[in-house]
């Protein structure tokens, strides 16, 4: 029986955290993701979880910590944003590559500089060569649901890496809307107790975390590493299907929205596809063929599947609500892009930059987008392949 | 959309205009409607103009735009009048709803010629009358619920007080100054 509520994104991914009650979470608080170890603090000293939590003086002791706490052979989740996933760079990689899979709920904020605390994806798509697995929400329904699959991912024993569930900052942290709770017993069911195979507090078998290793074997590590995210496509989907039993929502990499019989496409990330959504509705009234390609997983990247949903697209737009700096375009629309050429793909593609800094989408804003789109799609690219949406000139 | 009333508060920082916009959808969740309920900062600190929205449907909502087009706007604080255009894109169908002791007629030269319906409602008197505090929130609350028709009085007055009753159940004496400023902004707001 699911429970209709009414809840913030940072609230319903709180909520998810007191069902799965994990053993461990050290915090740092940082706008928006600071209301997570808030509400987790308020549950604790209700006495509504036994979570052990440890106040840290910064986000690097905060990773640290977690990577202490799962490499001891505990649950351990924490949460951060911006400029405190910044200050984890050299522990996201440890966290890693040591294969403990530990969880973090990102609210994606934009680093600095210029100082601003609103959505932007540059925060996780800056870790998204960490080694972390990497899943997104449109909204605080996407979220939570997420967040209760995500110690499925990582702790399965094909996967081992520590997975990031993201979401847009103020735009779907700080806004209330309604939601669908599982009941407590079936995500406890769901989530199951954590019985880590190896872990330094078994006296049985004495180990150790983290040592140097000498080149001759080195690389062979890292390749099992990569291993481990490729396996970790076959997981995600075993895990959204098990998922999908007890919630009737269903998950994958990718969500297509009228995206079948589309001739025209958008590829994006986060609480911008509702927005999308509602343009599209528009504009298949008005008989234009518009779809979406919202993605859900980023890492592991599902380049094949993305390609072959957007095959035979004659138009299609790329949407990263990041700013790259290569000079060619953002993250996604450059995987994107890669993918497509690897499928030998016709589209016309462009890769748009939007939504920096909070800088709002609208549906008008969209339905542009489109129509840039059909002109594409007859006349071919005419300005250039990466270019910005929403600029102010 | 059909069935969707769009919503735009503005206040200042500290004032509460979010914790308004987010106690109407909730009110309005739970007489089964969906709910949008979110804020815009600009710089974090108290005193700083802030925008908070409302979307109150009968369908599911998934546009995570601001409101740009809203059917009613409440102004939290009067002195924003004279730096923000606070009926920008609203509605002549729809109406505006001033917290002030003024008169309607002597703030027409802030509204930038609209042409809808003007309420204004002394919040601080209601306040001061039945709670002895400075809580804009809760008459504008009620005065906004009246206003847009969003649901009846009395269902908004009978869900206030269930909830009232459930948030402050270690602090009873408060329920009784809430209630009776909502009934009074009920009354107050012209």
């Amino acid at each position: 029986m699911s429970i209709k509520e009414r809840m913030s994104g940072n609230e319903a991914v709180a909520y998810a955290m007191k069902q799965v009650n994990p053993d461990v979470m050290p915090a740092f608080p940082i706008t928006p993701s600071t209301e997570l170890p808030q509400f987790v603090a308020n549950y604790i000293a209700n006495g509504e979880m036994d979570t052990e939590f440890i106040p840290v003086e910064s986000e690097h002791s905060s990773m640290s910590c977690a990577i202490g706490a799962e490499a001891a052979g505990a649950r351990t989740m924490t949460a951060t944003s911006s400029c405190g996933l910044a200050f984890m760079w050299e522990v996201l990689y440890v966290a890693a590559s040591n294969r403990l899979p530990l969880c973090m709920a990102v609210v994606n904020r934009a680093l600095s500089g210029p100082i601003n605390i609103n959505a932007e994806h540059s925060d996780s798509m800056g870790a998204r060569d960490s080694g972390w697995i990497q899943i997104y929400a449109e909204n605080n329904q996407e979220a939570y649901d997420n967040f209760v699959q995500a110690y499925r991912i990582s702790e399965h024993r094909d996967v081992l890496l520590p997975i990031m569930i993201c979401q847009d900052g103020f735009i779907t942290s700080h806004a209330v809307e309604n939601i669908e709770l599982i009941e407590d017993a079936a995500v406890k069911q769901f989530v199951g107790e954590y019985r880590p195979e190896h872990y330094l507090l078994n006296p049985e078998e004495k180990m150790s975390v983290g040592p140097y290793a000498i080149s001759p074997y080195c690389m062979e590590a890292k390749r099992a590493q990569a291993q481990a995210m490729e396996n970790a496509k076959q997981v995600i989907l075993d895990v959204a299907k098990e998922f999908e039993a007890i919630s009737g929502r269903k998950y994958g990499f990718y969500e297509g929205y009228c995206l079948k019989d589309a001739e025209y496409a958008i590829v994006a990330i986060g609480s911008a596809c509702g927005t999308m959504k509602d343009a599209i509705d528009h504009l298949r009234k008005r008989g234009i063929k518009a779809g979406l390609l919202k993605v859900r997983v980023f890492r592991p990247f599902p380049g094949e599947e993305f390609a072959e949903a957007l095959k035979d697209k004659k138009a299609i737009a790329i949407m990263d609500r990041c700013e790259g700096y290569s000079a060619n375009g953002g993250p996604l629309g450059a995987e994107v892009t890669a993918a497509l050429y690897r499928a030998k793909s016709h589209a016309e593609v462009i890769n748009l930059v939007y939504g920096l800094s909070g800088r709002d989408l609208r549906v008008e804003d969209v339905e542009k987008i489109y129509e840039n789109l059909i002109d594409m799609g007859e006349h071919g690219v005419k300005d250039d392949h990466y270019r910005y949406i929403g600029l102010r000139e | 959309m059909k069935g969707l009333t769009e919503i735009r508060w503005h206040g200042r920082g500290g004032q509460g205009a979010k914790t308004a916009a987010l106690l109407l959808a909730d009110v309005c969740f739970s007489i089964g409607k969906y709910v949008q309920g979110f804020p815009e900062y600009g710089p974090e600190r108290m005193g700083a103009p802030i925008t908070a929205y409302d979307r109150i449907s009968d369908q599911v909502i998934r546009v995570h735009s601001n409101i740009y087009e809203p059917d009613f706007v409440v102004v939290v604080d009067e002195t924003l009048l004279h730096s923000v255009d606070v009926t920008a894109g609203l509605n002549p169908k729809g109406a505006i709803l001033i917290n002030t002791a003024q008169k309607s007629e002597d703030l027409m030269p802030y509204l930038n010629g609209y042409q809808g319906r003007v309420y204004t409602i002394d919040a601080h008197k209601v306040c001061m009358e039945t709670l002895g505090k400075y809580f804009p929130n809760t008459p504008l609350l009620a005065a906004i619920v009246k206003i847009s028709g969003v649901m009846e009085p009395d269902t908004f007055l009978a869900e206030m007080e269930a909830s009232l009753r459930h948030k402050f159940a270690k602090k009873p004496e408060v329920l009784d100054g809430n209630m009776q400023a909502l009934r009074m902004a009920l009354e107050e707001v012209h």
